[in-house]
């Protein structure tokens, strides 16, 4: 239990250090960054305390915020995607969640694929739609949703794959 | 009652959700205004450390250029020294409202930028302790940079030109043709001068400059070049793409610029109201 409190605090400070002070930084074609710091979302223990998870979420969120000036559209985006989590996952993994023995480092590719994807492209249909804020540049909003998310997607799959061999 | 409370319980998580939803639109409405985003914004004490001392080791990285843009700084600034004749100025005839008795100027650098958003603002290295002021102008030796927003004591986030927030009078070089800047997240090289009299003589070309209309810039600072123009809807006034002379996704040091007499002025028009 304590373990687990130690990883999601470092991981939860080094994602934020990471995103802020990097990837904020790619713009690559302009305006394409990847937001890999919902991983902590993604990768949050399945056996939780819903209303602290939340609540994480959007202390993450709104962290992010804090340091890219953007009011509270990455907080808005978080919670959001905290709150949906477990019907993502059961989507996903099915009868696996309900036992409550879903490892993503161990779990099928495709299925961590369906789960990651999910999850990345409501956060940032979120996220956009609200840093955009205007339901008339809607075709801006799908763009940046999409080329995003592409990016996201396959960073936080690489992350996963890399970081979770270890153990 | 013991209904309500089971309700509150059994949906907790869902309430929590919307609770922190609504908190969150609340705040980004907030950004969208002048001066509002007090709580969340990066000119605090912990991201203005931390994008400072992240800034200390990047900036490094760009001696060379910034070594550069300070020599050609200085070559136009000697050659403007060496070409007046200082002899032959008529004490009567300088201009009392002349840039260096009204305004003051602090350097500052830039410790965190952004050009991706829709609603971009950087961070400097100066506030409330150095003498800054809400609404002062931010330039470079280029061109504008934005406008001051939120402080802290040691900190200060900027509006700059890249936000949709962003309304900045600027008028034509050549005449006193005036029309507010704006900018529509296309491209962070170019913004849209818009509400600009059909009657001004605009060419692809022409130098846009900001306008005396406000105490926030001087007048006559550079902004950027038209590089085309068209009629609006009502085919009243021009909307002119402008291509800035800055390289916002560049800057490392800015000047901000305070209006001595913004006050006098601000105090006499509250009067005619």
């Amino acid at each position: 239990m304590n373990n687990s409190i130690t990883i999601n605090s470092i991981r939860f400070i080094v994602l934020i250090l990471v995103q802020v002070l990097i990837l904020n930084n790619i713009n690559f074609m302009g305006y394409i960054n990847p937001y890999i710091y919902i991983l902590f979302i993604i990768l949050y223990p399945i056996k939780n305390n819903r209303s602290l998870f939340i609540f994480l979420s959007f202390l993450l969120g709104l962290t992010v915020d804090m340091f890219s000036d953007s009011g509270g559209v990455h907080a808005a985006a978080c919670v959001t995607i905290a709150f949906i989590r477990p019907a993502a996952l059961k989507f996903t993994f099915g009868a696996m969640y309900d036992h409550q023995t879903v490892k993503f480092a161990t779990a099928e590719f495709i299925s961590n694929l369906t789960y990651v994807s999910i999850l990345t492209i409501i956060h940032h249909f979120v996220l956009f739609s609200l840093e955009v804020f205007n339901t008339s540049e809607i075709i801006l909003i799908l763009q940046k949703t999409l080329f995003s998310s592409i990016f996201t997607i396959i960073l936080c799959i690489f992350t996963i794959i890399i970081f979770g061999k270890r153990k | 009652m013991q209904r309500i409370i089971n309700f509150i319980i059994r949906n907790q998580n869902f309430l929590l959700f919307a609770l922190l939803f609504a908190l969150s639109v609340f705040f980004t409405i907030q950004s969208h205004s002048y001066h509002k985003s007090k709580f969340i914004n990066s000119a605090n004490f912990i991201s203005g450390g931390i994008y400072n001392s992240s800034n200390s080791i990047s900036q490094y990285f760009g001696l060379k250029e910034e070594n550069q843009v300070l020599l050609e700084e200085n070559n136009r600034l000697k050659s403007i020294l060496f070409n007046t004749n200082v002899t032959n100025i008529d004490s009567s005839l300088v201009d009392s409202t002349s840039f260096d008795s009204k305004y003051r100027l602090i350097s500052a650098s830039v410790i965190k930028n952004s050009y991706s958003l829709t609603t971009n603002k950087l961070t400097i290295n100066k506030g409330v302790k150095d003498g800054l002021k809400e609404d002062l102008g931010v330039i470079t030796s280029k061109g504008i940079v934005g406008i001051l927003d939120n402080l802290s004591g040691n900190y200060a986030s900027i509006i700059s030109i890249l936000n949709t927030n962003s309304k900045i009078n600027a008028q034509l070089k050549k005449t006193n043709h005036f029309g507010t800047l704006e900018w529509n997240t296309v491209s962070s090289e170019i913004v849209q001068l818009v509400d600009m009299p059909k009657i001004a003589p605009v060419n692809i070309g022409d130098t846009i400059v900001t306008g005396g209309r406000s105490t926030i810039f001087p007048k006559g600072i550079p902004i950027g070049l038209v590089t085309d123009f068209k009629l609006d809807a009502a085919e009243d006034y021009y909307t002119i793409n402008v291509k800035l002379f800055n390289d916002m996704t560049n800057i490392g040091h800015v000047y901000v610029i305070e209006n001595i007499d913004a006050e006098e002025i601000m105090n006499l028009l509250n009067n005619d109201e």
